[in-house]
């Protein structure tokens, strides 16, 4: 199984500073994803989801051990360099959308692939087509403050997966959705899973949402207490 | 590059009233700017007027004070000296007290030999030379005030009176519009002995001696050689190239245009601390979103590159509209003020040194929000949300 992961941590620990006080935030995890995996991560708060989330992504470093995804090592990695890997291999999802609010939905989706040497032309087409994905292609034009929580999140979904990342990786998805929309957004999620092959990690505090995923995954205290198949 | 304007483009509307009001104290800096520049070159703008070969014998103390007309025969005389031309300042004023006129007494027959850059028809210069009370004026009064060959026009002096009726107008007839290739297409010459010959005030004086000389190599040796020549007299003088002669005129000016030159930058400062305010205000407002652009894969010089293009935009267009706004009204200006100013209109130097300062303004506006901007952590910048 160890050969088929996509994700691969090995002794990944975490520290903070606080003042003179070192926080632990994480203890040298071990950890195997394997690719078209739907794992949910779960734990109370400052169990260190989001930490571990952020690790994965590439977005923070880990204090020790190793990091690697699809068999590059991204722990060792100059940002510039960490940086172009996200555009490439990684979307995320927040819990807020993140959206840019003076843009519309098109362009916002649009935002990862001025990264990219695309014409516009064919920017736009993939924009448009990766709204159309998440059933929000009448809405390309309008701007976030124009649509609803859920709808928010779905274009936040489209800028994800608009460059065709091998990875997504979602935080707390759901936790600013009322129960229908939230549904919507997990059912977009499978379906990404399933019909798309996208490997998919999301950290959430509710159990109805990681009975979606094909794992579940508890942190607490900084370590991987238990793993069972949803 | 132009991919990103849409997102450039869309950020300065996020606060529409804070960007307006920017752009407008970037509008009013820049206008500022551009008609500072305009006066400051108009001031200072004289001595290309000036002729290689020409020098300028005046009193030693001051041009204001008269020399004896028995000098400029004298100077003539000079070894290397062609020939030499004597001016007065007639303080002309037409009609009314703001219609101020450059006017000029002058030896009329030498005039035309020390200036050969001014050209008149052939028989209104005969009629010139032969009617003590004709004037020659630039083309520029001439259609300002509608005046044609023939015309007599009542100029009066704020200088000297009439010894015969104690008054200060002298009739003159306009015997011709000349062509100057020197750019002086304002002012006017009339003669100098109408004027000796009627003044009150005193006669047989000259304002200065104007000096057509051979070899311009040789200025220096015979500006010595006539200044010797009423050395240890009762009016001493003092012989220099014109240029420099208008040269002391302009840096009287100078002074006024270097007070300008601080007032600008003094103004400039201000706009920068304003617009460096502004964008450190947009971008603090913004720190998520700075996150999220980096979460999508942003460099550090990326996000940088986006923060110095909007602030560049913003200066940028505010800056070019109020040069665009002193272009238009320095040309209004130049018209009212043309008799004062040889040299008139926003100098074209005043774009390419306002394009410098676009980017000088806009750099340093973005130079705070670019270092907060590369220093942010993406974890921390996420928890912005």
């Amino acid at each position: 199984m160890a050969d088929e992961s996509l994700v691969r941590l090995r002794g990944v620990a975490k520290d903070y500073k606080r003042g003179a006080e070192t926080v632990h935030v994480l203890h040298a995890l071990d950890l195997d994803i394997p690719r078209g995996d739907f794992l949910a991560l779960m734990g109370p708060s400052g169990s260190g989801k989001s930490t571990l989330l952020n690790l994965i992504g590439g977005i923070d470093r880990p204090t020790s051990g190793s990091i690697e995804i699809a068999g590059t090592r991204t722990d060792s990695m100059t940002d510039g360099d960490l940086g172009k890997w996200r555009a490439h291999h990684v979307g995320f999802v927040f819990q807020m959308y993140n959206l840019l609010p003076v843009l519309t939905a098109e362009r916002n989706v649009e935002l990862p692939l001025l990264l990219t040497k695309l014409p516009a032309a064919e920017r736009r087409k993939r924009a448009n087509a990766a709204l159309g994905l998440v059933g929000l292609s009448e809405r390309a034009h309008h701007k976030p403050r124009e649509l609803s929580g859920g709808q928010e999140q779905r274009v936040g979904i489209a800028r994800a997966i608009v460059s065709d990342p091998t990875l997504l990786l979602c935080d707390e998805p759901t936790g600013d959705l009322d129960r229908k929309s939230g549904d919507e957004i997990l059912d977009l999620l499978q379906a990404l899973n399933q019909q798309q092959g996208k490997t998919i990690i999301m950290v959430t505090h509710d159990p109805h949402a990681a009975a979606r995923a094909k794992h579940v995954l508890h942190l607490n205290k900084g370590q991987l207490s238990r793993e069972a198949a949803a | 590059m132009f991919k990103y304007l849409p997102l450039l483009w869309a950020n300065l509307g996020r606060k529409r009233l804070r960007t307006s009001l920017t752009l407008a104290s970037i509008v009013v800096a820049f206008l500022l700017f551009g008609l500072m520049q305009t006066l400051r070159v108009a001031m200072t703008g004289s001595p290309e007027l000036a002729g290689i070969d020409r020098l300028i014998t005046m009193h030693k103390t001051s041009f204001v004070q008269s020399l004896p007309l028995a000098y400029l025969n004298r100077v003539k005389g000079v070894d290397g000296v062609v020939t030499a031309s004597s001016q007065d300042w007639f303080g002309g004023v037409y009609q009314e007290d703001r219609n101020q006129i450059a006017a000029f007494a002058i030896d009329a027959p030498t005039f035309f030999e020390v200036y050969n850059e001014y050209k008149l028809k052939p028989e209104e210069k005969q009629a010139f030379l032969q009617d003590r009370t004709a004037v020659i004026v630039g083309p520029m009064i001439a259609e300002r005030f509608k005046w044609k060959v023939g015309d007599t026009i009542p100029m009066r002096s704020n200088i000297w009176t009439r010894k015969d009726d104690g008054g200060n107008s002298w009739p003159m007839k306009i015997a011709g519009i000349y062509q100057a290739s020197n750019g002086d297409n304002q002012s006017m010459y009339f003669h100098y002995d109408y004027l000796n010959e009627s003044r009150a005030e005193i006669r047989d004086m000259i304002g200065w001696v104007v000096v057509k000389v051979k070899d311009p190599d040789r200025s220096a040796d015979i500006a010595r050689s006539i200044d010797d020549l009423f050395r240890n007299s009762s009016t001493e003088t003092k012989t220099s190239t014109e240029k420099a002669f208008i040269q002391g005129f302009a840096n009287q000016m100078g002074n006024i245009g270097k007070l300008l030159t601080f007032v600008a930058a003094a103004v400039f400062f201000t706009m920068l601390l304003v617009t460096a305010n502004t964008m450190g205000q947009a971008i603090r407002e913004r720190i998520n979103e700075i996150g999220v652009m980096k979460t999508l894969g942003f460099s550090g010089a990326g996000v940088t590159f986006l923060i110095i293009a909007e602030a560049i935009l913003v200066t940028g267009l505010g800056g070019l509209i109020g040069l665009g706004l002193a272009a238009l009204a320095s040309k209004g200006i130049g018209a009212a003020v043309a008799q004062f100013f040889p040299v008139l209109g926003m100098p074209p130097a005043t774009w390419g040194i306002g394009v410098v300062l676009i980017v000088l303004l806009g750099g340093l506006a973005a130079a705070i929000p670019c270092t907060q901007a590369s220093r942010l952590k993406i974890v921390d910048a996420l928890r912005k949300s």
